[in-house]
């Protein structure tokens, strides 16, 4: 049953995959708001079943069509890893609105069948039952017949297979790509309103757990293959299952992920790849525009720290400090994300993992163990670079989207893990009573005291990033970026010095998860999240790639923007779900840089 | 006689790298026109602009004296432009067929679409024996036939051809050429880029000579093929 289900997500995800060539991840958005759209109609308008059907097909394709008209057209010539992006942004935006247009709260949705089961065997199937199985074998039927009968069909599949050669055909491919993204959005949001009916109730944030399902789904069939979907659909309902039947339900999610994560690693191009070989990706090393570094004074670098440390004997406000801690953490962050995405060109789309390694390590370390909190400062981040690095090493030879999906699995997958460990991890009542940070016995607790630590391991970070990217290993980084092909060739290990990008970079994020663990006192596995890694990736796409001071000054203006401008807070993703598309769109080499 | 076809003063850039200078080409009715250069020389370029998949930063593109200069390539095609690309790209998870029929993927008239199509398959008897085969698997050279079929089921007014002997035996080249040469008697005009400079030369009517995306020859095929700086050029024995 859940197998039908997923079906529908990942054959959405795969067309759009087979025509725009990206994996969509505003689909699960769609998802969200067909089932949004179906609730309204049903509490509101008391509507049947079938017209609300009808309302919520048109809806999500004209909200599909949305999209493709807004973050994927103006981005078509920008590469797969961009369009990954502009959709992530897009999903960000919707889902967030939702949140503001009808609430966080969880909403009952009723389910307007007759109430009535049939006996079969062991157990029982109800109406909804088999109306969803209809649903799904129905769709699946139509799409097919589309494919393979109707003319509209034969275009959508001579696009995906060839845009230029479609083209010279006499196809429209624009009109195409419009006509995908409507159906993969029906789809998408019949399946959501499906979803929502099956387990009576509707969130803002349900979108996220279909991406990912349907993700896996499509990945498993091999991205672009229909039929292969719905063979991924069922192998991932079937595996989970099982996996919730043996080890209980809150390992559904974990199993999803790992078996995500395993087909990146094995069987990239899908479990029926044997027979059907897939282009092997463009070599998408970078993925953000080429720009250099605006110049400026040599003394401004230091003159600014010497002024941000000055800073807390004028400002007496300990609000007004703290925010500004925060923004030298997330500066940390976004210093550390840039080695690999601005230096070494690789995407990263599980930063906030690394996070959580930090914080549960010195979480761990401090509470249980007792360790001090200056040696758990040092220690906790190299116990999560290790990690880092052993998590993230066999997917470090995929590329482009593969490897931005894979690294998003590897983040979800680590606060799942913290999730499911109960007895190292306690589980989702996360760890609390964590102590404030102390050195030889002296707890800092005044704002200014955190002040100082943030800064100064920013500053740290930002002295030991800019010796690394002067030495002969940040050249050999540049080199990874700018032509792995070639990097190769002069004889630079790849998997070697990406490597050291990951790890250097995880003991950097892993420090700022450690310094927040401390000053928030309690972390629990969904304190970073995926949004976070998103924010700290629009941080540097905002200063610029490459860029250490644009990192800074990108991370302290996400943040002090949204909470210095009080109507902006509530706000707060939607604006950087439209700052990432549009510093895609008009300056796509970042703030702080310019063309070349 | 009015040109069919035209490229007028055309100059193309990839970026900083200019592609063609001031590039004028004309394709009369009826005939077959060959462009011919070496290697990196904008053959392909000139093909891309013609069918709008690459803008020229100036100059026109006119079909029949009408400028097609801002139409989108779907409009080209509907107008009458066909083309056998490079590398044949054929769609390689269809089957012979559908690539076939998506040739005449702007024709309203289906019947007679089939009838063209049985007519066509004589021509390419290769090609009627493998209908159902997927196209990716077919050899090259069976591909480049059902890439000229495919192109000739949309009718063309101009039959537009990108080194349609590429990487064929030299018995396959004279098949190819042979058959280019029927087509263009039973009245469809060509418009052919080759390397294979005396081959495509004894077939053609007219020749243009590009050089690092400047024209540096043209005349009819009679002409060109007696010009010594030809025979230097392309025709100087290894060539062939
Ligand atoms: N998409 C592109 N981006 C950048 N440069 C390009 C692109 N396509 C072609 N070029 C450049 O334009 C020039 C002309 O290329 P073109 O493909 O037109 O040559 P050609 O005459 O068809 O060569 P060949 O006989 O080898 O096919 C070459 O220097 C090529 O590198
Ligand atoms: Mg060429």
């Amino acid at each position: 049953m859940i197998g039908n289900l997923y079906m529908l997500t990942a054959i959405g995800i795969t067309q759009i995959y087979g025509v725009a060539g990206v994996v969509n991840f505003a689909h699960g958005s769609v998802y969200m708001a067909g089932a949004y759209i179906g609730w309204m109609a049903i509490t509101w308008l008391h509507w049947p079943l079938v017209p609300v059907i009808l309302l919520v097909l048109a809806g999500s394709a004209l909200l599909g069509l949305a999209l493709e008209r807004l973050a994927v057209r103006p981005f078509a010539r920008a590469g797969s890893t961009i369009l990954l992006l502009t959709t992530i942004a897009a999903g960000l935006i919707i889902d967030n609105a939702a949140q503001v247009i009808w609430g966080p709260q969880t909403q009952a949705l009723p389910n307007p069948l007759p109430q009535w089961h049939i006996r079969l065997g062991a157990g029982t199937v109800s109406l909804l039952d088999l109306f969803i199985l209809a649903c799904g074998v129905g769709t699946a039927l139509l799409l097919h017949l589309f494919l393979y009968r109707s003319r509209a069909g034969w275009a959508v599949r001579a696009t995906a297979q060839d845009r230029d050669a479609a083209l010279q055909m006499g196809i429209d491919v624009n009109r195409v790509n419009r006509y995908s993204f409507a159906l993969s959005g029906a789809f998408a949001g019949l399946s959501g309103l499906l979803v929502g009916l099956y387990f009576s109730n509707i969130y803002p944030t349900m979108g996220a757990s279909a991406t990912l399902k349907g993700t896996t789904a499509a990945l498993l069939g091999g991205l672009g293959n229909v039929p292969g979907a719905i063979l991924g659909a069922y192998v991932l309902g079937i595996a989970e299952t099982f996996s919730v039947e043996w080890l209980g339900s809150s390992y559904r999610n974990l199993v999803a992920v790992l078996l995500l994560i395993a087909v990146l690693l094995f069987r990239p191009n899908g479990l029926l790849s044997g027979r059907r070989a897939l282009n092997p990706e463009p070599t998408a090393g970078t993925f953000i525009p080429h720009g250099r570094p605006l110049r400026f004074p040599r003394w401004l670098i230091p003159a600014s720290a010497v002024l941000a440390a000055a800073l807390p004997l004028f400002v007496a406000n300990p609000y007004a400090l703290q925010v500004l801690a925060i923004g030298w953490v997330f500066a940390l962050m976004a210093v550390s994300l840039n080695l690999i995405s601005g230096t070494t060109g690789q995407i990263s789309l599980g930063h906030a993992g690394f996070v959580t390694l930090g914080a549960y390590a010195t979480a761990i370390l401090t509470s249980r163990l007792g360790l001090p909190f200056s040696v758990s400062l040092l220690v906790s981040p190299v116990v999560a670079a290790v990690i880092g690095v052993l998590l993230c090493y066999p997917a470090l030879r995929l590329r482009g989207q593969y490897l931005a999906i894979a690294t998003l699995g590897l983040g979800e997958a680590i606060s799942l893990i913290a999730l499911n460990w109960d007895s190292v991890t306690q589980g989702p009542l996360g760890i609390s009573g964590i102590q404030p940070a102390a050195f030889f016995g002296y707890e800092i607790w005044s704002a200014a005291g955190v002040y100082w630590l943030d800064l100064a391991a920013l500053l740290a970070c930002v002295w030991a990033v800019y010796r690394l990217s002067r030495s002969h290993l940040g050249r050999a980084l540049r080199a990874v970026r700018e032509d792995e092909v070639a990097a190769r060739a002069f004889g630079i290990g790849l998997a070697r010095y990406k490597s050291i990008a990951f790890g250097v970079s995880a003991f950097f994020a892993a420090v700022a998860g450690v310094l927040l663990a401390h000053s928030y006192s309690y972390i629990a596995p969904d304190t970073f999240t995926f949004a976070l890694s998103i924010q700290v990736l629009t941080m540097i796409i905002l200063g610029g790639r490459d860029n250490v001071g644009g990192a800074v000054i990108g991370a302290v203006i996400l943040i002090v923007l949204p909470e210095t401008i009080r109507f902006l807070g509530e706000y707060r993703y939607i604006l950087y779900g439209l700052l990432l598309i549009g510093m895609l769109r008009f300056r796509p080499y970042g703030l702080l840089n310019s063309t070349t | 006689m009015t040109a069919v076809l035209r490229l007028e003063n055309v100059n193309t850039f990839y970026g900083a790298v200019q592609a063609h200078f001031d590039l004028c080409l004309d394709i009369y009715p009826g005939e077959i026109t060959c462009l011919l250069g070496g290697n990196a020389s904008g053959k392909s370029t000139a093909m891309k602009v013609i069918f709008g998949l690459v803008r020229p930063r100036s100059g026109r593109v006119l079909l029949a004296g009408e400028d097609a200069t801002q139409w989108g390539t779907p409009r080209r095609v509907a107008w009458g432009l066909r083309s056998v690309p490079e590398a044949r790209r054929l769609f390689p998870f269809m089957t012979v067929r559908e690539n076939l029929l998506l040739g005449a993927y702007l024709r309203k008239d289906r019947r007679q679409v089939a009838e063209d199509l049985e007519r066509l398959l004589d021509l390419f008897p290769r090609v009627g024996e493998r209908l159902n085969q997927a196209a990716g698997t077919l050899s090259g050279g069976e591909q480049q036939m059902v890439a000229m079929a495919r192109a000739l089921l949309g009718k063309p007014r101009v039959l537009c051809m990108d080194e349609p002997t590429m990487g064929l035996s030299p018995l396959w080249v004279d098949r190819v050429l042979e058959l280019v040469q029927t087509i263009n008697r039973q009245g469809t005009t060509v418009f052919m880029v080759e390397q294979n400079a005396r081959a495509a030369l004894q077939i053609a009517h007219r020749g243009y000579v590009l050089r690092h995306g400047v024209v540096t020859l043209s005349g009819t095929a009679a002409e060109l093929l007696d010009n010594p700086l030809v025979e230097n050029a392309y025709l100087g024995g290894k060539a062939i």
